[in-house]
């Protein structure tokens, strides 16, 4: 394979990634929201670098074009619930009247109930999804948090997934001349030395991430 | 703004003995006046208490003050990080930055009517130093000397957990009980598990005062965490589910024990409420 070969298939794969993890949150709201019947189901993602929540996604009720939307990673209900790693489910929320005024602002729909749970995995926390105004029932139940947490384990286990891919493929973009020689350097080993290659690439791997 | 008034922590008399041993003759002098009665129950526990002496401090987003279900909030600080790193700890006038410190605050209030409260916020300082600042304010809440220090926060982050076990430890022996929200998510995290703090899981009964003791730890007790009504924003109430809102019932036990029972350390308060749960024999049967 061509140098300009690999730059292609690399840049495609990139390509492929921004698609599939746009589709990977707009399936994460979209399960969530069906789970719970509710109204409608959002994600927040956390910017690490500008310690910031980013509405990545939404669902149902709310405002499509405020996805990109940036708030504090740490003050309000997302911003505790990602700091406090604590799921809460709240209702009535348009009682209090600085919620109702925030939220009508940045997107449009004022939800009387809110389930929020963190996006958790191993020690990284990812971000925050909620679902908005599931139906009312006689009373919460267990079962259901239950539920919530166990999606949102799932959840997080793929927006991890998927946030390394594409780390790691904006790395090999960067640095697409090197890593592609290097690529088509261990493309040629014959079969025997194959091994022995990769087996090296995996040490160099694991020093680089140390 | 004026120097935050540290809680005053009453002066201990001066250590006669050695430290880590105790000498024949030193024995009658270290005579602990406790009665315990034959069985413990809720009378002898709590009865006629209402918190009154005991200083709770709100580990949390802070607490909105003069809310009808919270009243009067004995001091607030705020904790953030320095430019050099450094935790500065400051008077807090801004009051809850979420709601949840300020539902803790009136659920503590509404069991333990006369105990005086403390908010220590730290959160709103961002997501990055978050777990900085949460030790911070931990170890400034202990040095404090509060009796109860209610927590719903937890870190993922294994490099706090080691400093964490030490501030917890420390508590433990300063007889500062941390009472901690337990996670119920498929990760580990800290400090719930610990075994020098209390532990909080939820209950679904529709009762703030049924508690039980969970015979399969690492969560310690089961209280009133689902569907509950509590103090929110702008004075306002909403209803809510969550460890975290059954975490300040078990603060609220402990102020009323204390209040009646001041001598108990941690580890006696854990066996008292132990014993006053309604799955164990000294609840309500």
């Amino acid at each position: 394979m061509a140098d300009g070969d690999l730059r292609a298939a690399v840049a495609a794969g990139v390509l492929g990634a921004e698609e599939l993890y746009a589709q990977l949150l707009r399936s994460v709201v979209e399960v969530a929201r069906a789970i719970f019947g509710a109204k409608a189901s959002s994600i927040f993602l956390l910017d690490e670098e500008a310690d910031e929540l980013v509405f990545a996604a939404v669902c149902g009720e709310g405002e499509e074009h405020l996805v990109g939307t940036r708030i504090p990673s740490s003050t309000g209900i997302a911003g505790w619930v990602l700091v406090t790693r604590q799921p809460l489910v709240l209702e009535d929320l348009a009682n209090d009247p600085r919620f109702a005024r925030d939220v009508a602002e940045a997107t449009g729909y004022v939800p009387s109930g809110l389930m929020a749970v963190p996006l958790l995995h191993e020690e990284r926390a990812l971000g925050v999804l909620q679902v908005l105004d599931r139906p009312k029932r006689s009373r919460f139940t267990l079962q259901e948090m239950e539920l919530l947490g166990l999606f949102a384990n799932q959840a997080a286990i793929a927006v991890d997934l998927l946030q390394r891919a594409r780390e790691a493929r904006a790395v090999l973009q960067e640095d697409e001349s090197v890593v592609a020689r290097l690529a088509e350097a261990v493309r040629a080993l014959p079969d025997e030395k194959r091994e022995a290659g990769l087996k090296l690439l995996a040490s160099l791997e694991s020093v680089l991430r140390d | 703004m004026a120097e935050p008034e540290a809680p005053q922590v009453e002066e201990e008399e001066e250590e006669e003995l050695p430290a880590w041993s105790l000498p024949a003759d030193a024995v009658e002098r270290i005579g602990i006046p406790v009665e315990w009665p034959e069985r413990v129950d809720r009378e002898w526990a709590w009865g006629g208490s209402t918190g009154k002496g005991v200083k709770v401090c709100i580990l949390d987003s802070g607490v909105e003050a003069g809310h009808p279900l919270v009243g009067e909030v004995a001091g607030a600080w705020a904790v953030s990080l320095g430019e050099d790193e450094q935790a500065i700890v400051e008077e807090d006038d801004q009051g809850d930055q979420c709601g949840h410190g300020t539902a803790c605050a009136g659920i503590v209030r509404a069991l333990a009517p006369d105990a005086e409260l403390y908010s220590v916020r730290v959160l709103g300082a961002g997501y990055t130093g978050s777990g900085p600042v949460l030790l911070a304010g931990l170890r400034w809440s202990i040095e404090q000397g509060f009796h109860v220090i209610n927590m719903s926060l937890s870190t993922t982050k294994k490099q706090f957990a080691a400093v964490l076990h030490e501030l917890a430890d420390s508590a433990y022996f300063r007889r500062t009980v941390l009472v901690a929200s337990a996670h119920n998510m498929p990760v580990e995290s800290f400090p719930w598990k610990f075994s020098s703090v209390v532990s909080v899981g939820s209950h679904e009964l529709d009762d703030a005062f049924t508690l039980f003791s969970n015979p399969d730890p690492p969560v310690e007790f089961f209280a009133r965490g689902v569907d509950l009504d509590v103090a929110w924003l702008g004075g306002s109430t909403i209803r809510v589910t969550g460890n975290s809102f059954a975490t300040p019932h078990v603060s609220g036990f402990c102020a009323l024990v204390l209040g009646k029972h001041p001598e108990l350390t941690p580890f006696q308060l854990k066996n008292v409420l132990y014993l006053v749960s309604d799955n164990v024999g000294g609840g309500r049967g």
